[in-house]
């Protein structure tokens, strides 16, 4: 609770445990979990002192999953079940996915995401990044002895609004508290700028497995500010392979592929473009299932030549990001290099051309995302001192507007508004007595409807019968600190009110979750009423350890009937917080809650009052 | 909570005016956000996050309103009562609408070459610096809001046509 989070700078809070938080770096390709120990940021090995987890699952008949390296080993033999790049499938229908017939997959196409048809039943891409999530999750309770309060899980900054709602239920079906999905660029940024003590604004160029970002920050000390932020959230490594794979079929002209020859090729490909990143040429050698054996070499030259169309879609992006900055390429003060694909030699030139400066490389760029992540996730957890800390200021990546007459998008909320963010718009009737309107939420910088990415439909009813235009429907977009958006309308006339919030069509609804997380449970034997338990004991905890420290701070904010109302509800969640009767507990927090809130009210008004009158602007540290 | 009955300047505690103490302003926004952002509020109780969220939301409209000339100016004008979108206020005297035309029809003709794109921009910036010192001037000094509010319609034209200067040197350069 934060009553107790609004100590003045300089303060240390209330003594309490180092919380145990994690930073996940949810890649396409590969994933990385890391924490701060010590006040050092660092990746959590495996068993095998391996830092990277690849990105793949493999589905067994019964439901049993292997995740990892083992998966990957098997990955030629079991294509069908065995799942690759599962983040392109985020939040996206089939028809959004690239090289679908490509994929050796059996893809259903459901309405809102795709899933997969596997030995093991059907799988939607959240339960399988909830797998990898997992597998992050038990290696870091493993490493670090003790239960996680909760982890920072990065996306690409280009995500949009179902790709992230999307990948904040597979970390809740993982049984992860999430602190905040952070942006990926932001996240690497934060890493690189406590590392060197950067100052000015940045670029960061973060080209990874399955996504492009760019993002464009100005660093001063203790203010991470993205000023604005583009890419493609479907341009990545994986297009360098696929292009390679097609070059190799072009060349040795084999009999039409087995999905098994397929993946074979497909690996062989991005084993030679990772050669090609510290050698001039490559030599591609498999043998297919029909015993046909490739063998051609493919030279550096070659290889910028068939991906030369890839690297121009990054310009582009970046031309975008730094008009919406405000800024000159000359005012870029460094490029931050981020993602195992940058390290191919025609990226590294296509970057230091259009920035006309050498990028900056000196940060392992398969890591610094989840460094940052960690980093992130020890502040939020709250285990550094009032003052030591900083202000992450993170922006939307694309517009959200809404569907008006003729299919064309009204903008409510410009792309790059610093977030949290909301706008009303006021919209009328078109019709004499209509009583109901449909409400389309889109996202997307196009003008026409079907030109963006819809992301729910709703309708208002129950409006009074009036003539058209004398309704006044006020629609209300709402982001929050991770990016993600809710929508309300109501009709403000005549006294005749109604609301209705939405959850976007591409994520999950709760009742999907809840069953899938039954479902897990079943399979896993994890005890989940227990693990509830101890949740809630461990906020009740806190909760009365905060709230006490708030009373001795600021009593004097409440009447004396508010500070006896405030101590009997804390009395009685004291008395239940030790038991396992979750319903009291819930009920006695909520109590707790219900009571406090004007307190808190009033605590952050005198906080905020103290900010600005009691001492100088000048001398505060910001 | 931050107080939602202050106005964008009485939260920043600056004057109220057009002039602007951008570093000043900066650092208020900066102060204020550090303490009621949602990213403080993590572990707090649903209540708490709310309204953190509310806070920095406006603290956050605060901010993109005066960080803008022509918003600062439109939200002056709204603390006056004026809406410079006002129908009745909004025809444009003929001279400056045929000026307009012809800005038009050079940024038309100079499509797909960027220095002559680059050169009219230069040029509109040129003409809208003079504007905004107009639009301060009838904002802090003659304290004259009909004018001032005519201003702000021109400048919402200009600021239009630099858009589309910057769309197609964007284009040109594709």
């Amino acid at each position: 609770m934060a009553l107790l989070q609004i100590a003045e700078p300089g303060m240390s809070r209330a003594p309490h445990q180092h919380r145990l938080a994690v930073g996940i770096d949810l890649g396409t390709t590969n994933s990385l979990v890391a924490t701060v120990r010590s006040g050092i940021a660092v990746v959590l090995n495996d068993a095998d002192a391996r830092a990277l987890l690849p990105s793949v699952v493999r589905y067994f008949p019964g439901g049993a999953t292997a995740v990892g390296y083992p998966a990957q080993a098997e990955l030629a033999c079991d294509p069908r079940n065995t799942i690759v790049s599962v983040k392109r499938f985020m939040g996206r229908g089939l028809k959004d996915v690239a090289y679908a017939e490509n994929c050796p997959y059996d893809f259903l196409d459901t309405p809102g995401m795709v899933q997969l048809r596997t030995c093991a039943g059907v799988k939607s891409p959240v339960e399988i990044s909830a797998e990898i999530l997992r597998a992050l999750r038990e290696r870091a309770e493993a490493s670090l002895a003790g239960e996680l309060v909760g982890a920072v899980i990065t996306v690409p900054a280009y995500f949009d609004d179902a790709q992230r709602q999307a990948t904040k239920d597979a970390a809740r079906l993982a049984g992860l508290d999430v602190l905040r999905l952070l942006n990926e660029p932001t996240a690497a940024a934060i890493a690189y700028g406590l590392d060197n003590a950067a100052e000015g604004v940045y670029a960061v160029f973060d080209l990874g497995g399955g996504t492009f970002d760019i993002s464009i920050l100005r660093l001063s000390k203790g203010v991470f500010e993205v000023l604005a932020t583009n890419g493609d959230a479907a341009l990545g490594g994986d297009d360098f392979d696929h292009r390679v794979f097609c070059w190799i079929v072009e060349q040795a002209r084999p009999a039409p592929l087995s999905d098994e020859d397929t993946r074979l090729l497909l690996t062989a490909a991005r084993e030679a473009k990772e050669h090609l990143s510290a050698h001039s040429e490559a030599r591609i050698t498999a043998r297919l299932g029909t015993g046909e054996l490739i063998d051609v070499t493919l030279p550096l030259k070659t290889f910028a030549e068939v991906t030369r169309a890839l690297v121009q879609k990054t310009i582009a992006p970046v031309k975008k990001a730094l008009r919406d900055a405000g800024l000159a390429v000359e005012e870029v003060n460094g490029v931050v290099m981020v993602g195992g694909a940058t390290r191919m030699p025609q990226i590294q030139q296509a970057v230091a051309e259009l920035f006309r400066q050498a990028p900056l490389n000196n940060l392992d760029p398969d890591k610094v995302v989840a460094l940052g992540a960690a980093i992130q996730a020890d502040v939020l957890a709250g285990n550094r001192a009032a003052g030591d800390d900083w202000l992450l200021l993170d922006v939307i990546p694309l517009s959200l507007g809404l569907e008006t007459m003729g299919g064309l998008v009204e903008r409510v909320i410009p792309r790059n508004s610093t977030i949290p963010y909301a706008r009303a718009q006021e919209f009328t009737t078109f019709k004499d007595g209509q009583t109901a309107m449909a409400i389309h939420v889109v996202q997307g910088e196009r003008e026409l409807v079907s030109d963006c990415r819809s992301l729910a439909r709703f309708e208002l009813r129950g409006i009074p019968p009036m003539v058209a235009g004398a309704a006044r429907i006020r629609v209300s977009y709402q982001v929050d600190a991770d990016g993600l958006l809710s929508v309300s309308a109501r009709e403000a006339t005549s006294g005749v009110e109604a609301a209705v919030a939405v959850k976007p069509s591409y994520g999950l609804s709760d009742a999907q979750i809840a069953q899938m997380l039954q479902d897990s449970i079943t399979h896993s034997g994890d005890d989940a009423q227990a693990r509830a338990l101890n949740e809630l004991r461990v906020e009740a905890e806190r909760m009365l350890e905060a709230a006490a420290a708030a009373l001795a701070a600021d009593a004097d904010l409440l009447a004396a009937q508010e500070l006896a109302d405030i101590r009997a509800a804390l009395d009685a969640l004291a008395a239940v917080a030790s038991g396992s009767d979750r319903r009291a507990i819930t009920a006695a927090l909520e109590r707790v809650n219900q009571v406090t809130e004007p307190f808190a009210a009033r605590r952050m008004d005198r906080s905020i009052h103290l900010a600005l009158t009691g001492k100088k602007l000048e001398d505060m540290n910001i | 909570m931050i107080n939602f009955q202050q106005n964008h300047f009485e939260l920043f505690g600056l004057p109220q005016r057009y002039h602007l103490d951008l570093t000043l302003m900066e650092r208020a926004y900066r102060s204020i956000q550090s303490r009621v952002h949602p990213d403080r509020f993590v572990h707090a109780s649903d209540a708490e996050r709310r309204a953190s969220m509310q806070s920095a939301t406006q603290v956050n409209e605060a901010y993109r309103t005066l960080k803008s000339p022509l918003a600062r100016a439109r939200y002056l004008l709204a603390l006056q009562s004026v809406d410079v979108a006002d129908e009745s206020n909004t025809a444009m005297p003929a001279e400056f609408l045929l000026q307009q035309m012809q800005w038009r029809e050079s940024v038309e003709e100079a499509a797909n070459q960027p220095e002559a794109l680059a050169e009219l921009g230069e040029r509109l910036a040129l003409e809208m610096k003079d504007r905004y010192a107009e639009l301060e001037r009838r904002l802090d000094g003659e304290r004259d809001y009909a004018l001032a509010a005519e201003s702000v319609r021109k400048l919402m034209f200009l600021e239009r046509l630099r858009e589309e200067i910057g769309d197609a040197l964007e284009r040109a350069d594709a």
